[in-house]
């Protein structure tokens, strides 16, 4: 049983930068940077089963939304929908190009002679989650490819004579600690949001871990019901900023802010902008407000950022501390 | 009865909330509390994980060379599930892959609910993977040799508690804590009896504060003190008090420790704060209500006495707990089967990551087809007949990583802009790294000895940390430092890197190679050092430092067959150029 999202203590940003990710999955993945036992994996799995079901094609293998159907590759015969949970899926760290994209179904090739397509762990998360955990010590080639598809949103596969395309939009959630191998720049620049995590520093918050997953031991059901209002508040929450994210503003102002933002800090490329843009337009949804403000953005700015600062290998100041002198510098 | 037997046992009652245990160091102790867990676990699945199981084993699949002959989809069980509810022992827990340990960790989020015993014989450089160790929650030493001899090694069950009380309280009031059958009925009461009376909750300020005090940053390591100290309490029959605490402190919080608490001796580590009391509606609370800063006096000071002595001496130096490293193990290099330049397909099954190369399986049985058909039944399916051997894996060919070793003078004679320097360099090859899939490590030497700061890396936040605090001045033990590097080349090379040693010196060796002062003697030893280093094959530079160059640094280069650059006046990014131009012009 997952632990409750709301009873997660401490942490949020990170629960922030989730929340935002659910309003809009588009937005790209997050990256969670980390020592091990921050609750980063936690907060994840709390998050896709704190999602009500979703409607989905019964039996697809592609996790196939009923308007999507005509698309799946295996030409959903049925038209019979199912509620099934979000998918959250965790890739092991040692997982093959095969079990990721997907392979030749080799029984069915060997035993019946038949080219058939056997769909890996990208057509499990469709419309969910997808999280590695130690994504830096993934292998490079895999860290590529997973985020082509998350960026396309689909799932192409030309090998061993197969031909495949399947729709995979998920949310991908990475985490790692950058004292145990770095990222490649190019690579962290494509997750959309980036957040630092830390175990609570002080001991009322440390003592309240504590009491909560003890009393979660003691009885997860008595505690998850204790938790569920908090919980249906936040799927409120959600559901509500989803329906109003096509209506929020993005007046101009907030857009000069942060052109303005990026170029003080000196971000690479455009996707800084854009993640800005789609970050506060999302977070704004989901405080109920009917346009993406300055503060908004302030909000965001760190999280959306700090991975893209370019760095100066012998300046020692953290990504965060540049952004937030920029933010004070620009806007007081 | 010793830590280790203890954790054992009470690992037993709780494997699954407790995760395992981490066994260090061969010794009568680490037998016994084998013994003590294996028949604790009688009964349930005992599984043994050889370090290099395959994936399918591990994780089950589908079994390619039954399926075959069989002619259907035959699957296996993986050694995880089998385990579910008993023991995984690891043996030689410090050669496991990263990709083995991180399945096993996988399986041990998702709840697969057994108990790990990771077995370490590794030394001070080797660990079980991080991965795993942060999974379990006792750290033990093996080595104690068992000095009570009246420590009976039945398991947990049959050990009667000091007080019994009668069986048969609400059993499902039992599950949260008692979780499996093994545990004695005499325990599980006992946690009954507590689970009504008190909320457990007072003696979580003390962990909280410990473990503030000694920098465990890992929640996880929070919940395992928690739970081990009720369960150490359960064990005596009574309510959780300092020698409870005491127990996870010594067995939990303290091997992790990352830093000393500032504290003088009468003075705890942070206090928790008069709000931090728990409720004191309790009227079970009030009677083991002890002074909160005695108690956590008594307790902070067995976390203490339980930290190994080279972390000690670790976090002494300001470098934080051994396993925080975690990069450079053996397991991150990977099998070549997955990726780099395609080589020639060969015959063998597609399995522990290899990955099979259809089109020359099916070129290797298309000959055989009419032969094959001719041997079987005239009604057998029409289908394509492909027997085992015919098989095809893929292969690649991988390019080994490159890894460069910065070997520094941090004598006085190299004056200590010369260090920050080097420290510049170290930085700048490692903002490349990632892109020439290289690592980097530093050696220093000064004074009298010779010391690897920076085992090999790719993390630029790490160097930095160490970096931050490279000392200089004293003496210079060239010969050491030389050693020091061929040595670390030499490992290295044997677990598939190409290192490259650059020695930033000025070549005036005066320390010999056994510490003692002596320009005549440290400079033969040195001139020694350096011709064994030769006799090693690893490339290497020679960058002369010094203000005005001598002949000295360039006799060095010779004897070691390196190039000689002399940098009077150059600066971090002059060595980085000079280095990677050296190493990896002439490897493309």
């Amino acid at each position: 049983m997952a632990f409750p999202f709301s009873a997660i203590v401490g942490q949020d940003e990170m629960k922030r930068a989730l929340l935002i990710s659910a309003v809009d999955p588009r937005i790209g993945g997050v990256m969670v940077f980390g020592d091990r036992g921050t609750g980063k994996s936690t907060a994840a799995r709390a998050l896709s089963a704190l999602l009500p079901p979703m409607l989905a094609i019964a039996g697809c293998r592609y996790n196939c939304a009923p308007e999507e159907a005509d698309r799946c590759p295996d030409q959903c015969g049925s038209r019979k929908t199912a509620k099934v949970p979000v998918p959250f899926v965790d890739l092991p760290l040692g997982a093959t190009e095969d079990r990721v994209l997907g392979a030749l179904d080799l029984e069915r090739a060997l035993g019946r002679g038949e080219k058939a397509f056997e769909p890996g762990l990208l057509a499990r998360a469709h419309r969910g989650y997808l999280y590695i955990d130690e994504i830096n010590l993934l292998e490079d080639h895999l860290v590529d490819l997973l985020l082509d598809v998350a960026a396309s949103g689909e799932n192409l596969v030309e090998r061993e004579g197969l031909s495949v395309r399947h729709p995979a939009r998920f949310v991908l959630i990475g985490s790692g600690n950058p004292e145990e191998g770095e990222l490649r720049p190019q690579l962290l620049d494509r997750f959309g949001l980036s957040v630092e995590v830390k175990t609570p520093q002080d001991i009322e918050q440390r003592i309240e871990i504590m009491r909560r997953c003890d009393a979660q031991e003691r009885d997860a059901a008595a505690f998850a019901a204790d938790w569920a209002d908090a919980d249906a508040k936040i799927v409120k929450r959600i559901a509500r900023g989803k329906k109003a994210l096509p209506t929020v503003g993005m007046p101009d102002s907030t857009l000069q802010d942060a052109a303005s933002l990026c170029i003080a800090v000196g971000a690479d490329g455009l996707r800084g902008e854009l993640t800005l843009m789609r970050a506060a337009r999302a977070y704004a949804a989901l405080e109920g407000a009917k346009s993406a403000e300055r503060k908004h953005l302030r909000a965001i700015a760190p999280m959306a950022l700090r991975h893209r600062l370019r760095r100066d290998v012998l300046d020692e100041t953290g990504s965060t501390a540049r952004i937030d002198r920029a933010l004070t510098e620009l806007f007081g | 009865m010793t830590d280790t037997l203890m954790a054992a046992r009470l690992l037993a009652a709780a494997p699954a909330r407790l995760g395992g245990i981490w066994l260090r160091g061969a010794g009568p102790e680490r037998e016994a509390a084998l013994a003590l867990l294996m028949a604790a676990f009688e009964g349930r699945a005992v599984r043994r994980v050889p370090v290099h199981i395959d994936e399918e084993r591990l994780c089950g699949g589908l079994d390619v060379a039954a399926s075959l002959a069989a002619g259907h989809r035959i699957e296996q069980t993986g050694l995880l599930q089998e385990a579910a509810g008993g023991l995984l022992v690891v043996p030689m827990a410090e050669r496991m892959s990263a990709l083995v340990a991180g399945r096993i960790a996988q399986a041990m989020d998702a709840g697969a609910g057994f108990a790990l015993a990771l077995i370490d014989d590794g030394g001070e450089d080797e660990g079980a993977p991080v991965s795993l160790t942060e999974r379990v929650a006792f750290w033990c030493e093996g080595v104690g040799a068992l000095v009570s001899a009246n420590a009976p090694l039945a398991p947990f069950p049959s050990v009667p508690s000091p007080s019994t009380p009668p069986v048969g309280v609400a059993q499902d009031k039992l599950q949260p804590l008692a979780e499996v059958e093994g545990p004695s009925p005499t325990s599980a009461n006992t946690s009954v009896d507590m689970l009504g009376t008190n909320e457990g909750g007072d003696f979580a300020p003390s962990l909280a504060s410990l473990s503030l005090a000694l920098g465990v940053d890992s929640a996880r390591a929070l919940l395992f003190a928690q739970t081990a100290t009720r369960l150490h309490a359960e064990w005596h029959a009574r309510d959780p008090g300092e020698e409870d605490l005491a127990f996870a402190a010594r067995t939990i919080l303290g091997p992790r420790a990352t830093r000393i608490p500032q504290q003088a001796d009468d003075q705890p580590a942070p206090p928790p704060e008069p709000e931090n009391e728990p409720p004191p509606g309790d009227a079970e609370s009030e009677q083991d209500h002890h002074d909160p800063d005695a108690l956590d006096d008594l307790v902070l000071a067995a976390a203490l006495a339980s930290i190994p002595k080279d972390v000690l001496a670790r976090i002494g130096e300001g470098r934080g707990a051994r396993r925080a490293s975690g990069a450079g193990g053996a397991g991150r290099k990977r099998a070549s089967q997955l990726r780099g330049r395609p080589l020639g397909a060969r015959p063998g099954l597609p399995r522990g990551g290899a990955r099979l190369a259809l089109i020359d399986t099916l070129r290797a049985a298309v000959p055989w087809q009419e032969i094959r058909r001719q041997q079987e039944a005239q009604d057998a399916p029409k289908r394509l007949r492909i027997r085992k051997g015919d098989l095809r894996i893929r292969r690649f060919e991988e390019r080994a990583e490159a890894l460069t070793i910065f070997a520094v003078d941090a004598s006085g004679s190299s004056a200590l802009a010369r260090l920050a320097e080097a420290k510049g360099a170290v930085e700048l090859m490692l903002a490349q790294s990632y892109v020439k899939r290289a690592q980097v490590a530093l050696i220093a030497f000064r004074g009298t000895a010779a010391e690897l700061l920076l085992p090999p890396t790719r993390s630029l936040t790490r160097a930095k940390k160490v970096l931050g605090e490279l000392p200089g001045g004293g003496g210079t033990p060239l010969a050491l430092g030389l050693a020091a590097a061929s040595e670390l080349a030499e490992t290295q090379a044997a677990r598939g890197r190409t290192p490259f040693v650059a020695l930033l010196t000025d070549g005036k060796g005066n320390i010999d190679k056994h510490g003692q002062p002596g320009r005549a003697q440290a400079g033969e030893d040195a001139l020694a050092a350096a011709r064994r280093f030769a006799a090693s094959g690893t490339q290497g530079v020679v960058i002369d430092i010094s203000a005005r160059p001598q002949p000295e640094a360039a006799a060095i280069a010779a004897a070691m067959r390196a190039r000689y650059l002399a940098l009077p006046r150059a600066d971090a990014r002059g060595v980085e150029q000079a280095v990677s131009a050296l190493q990896f012009g002439k490897a493309s």
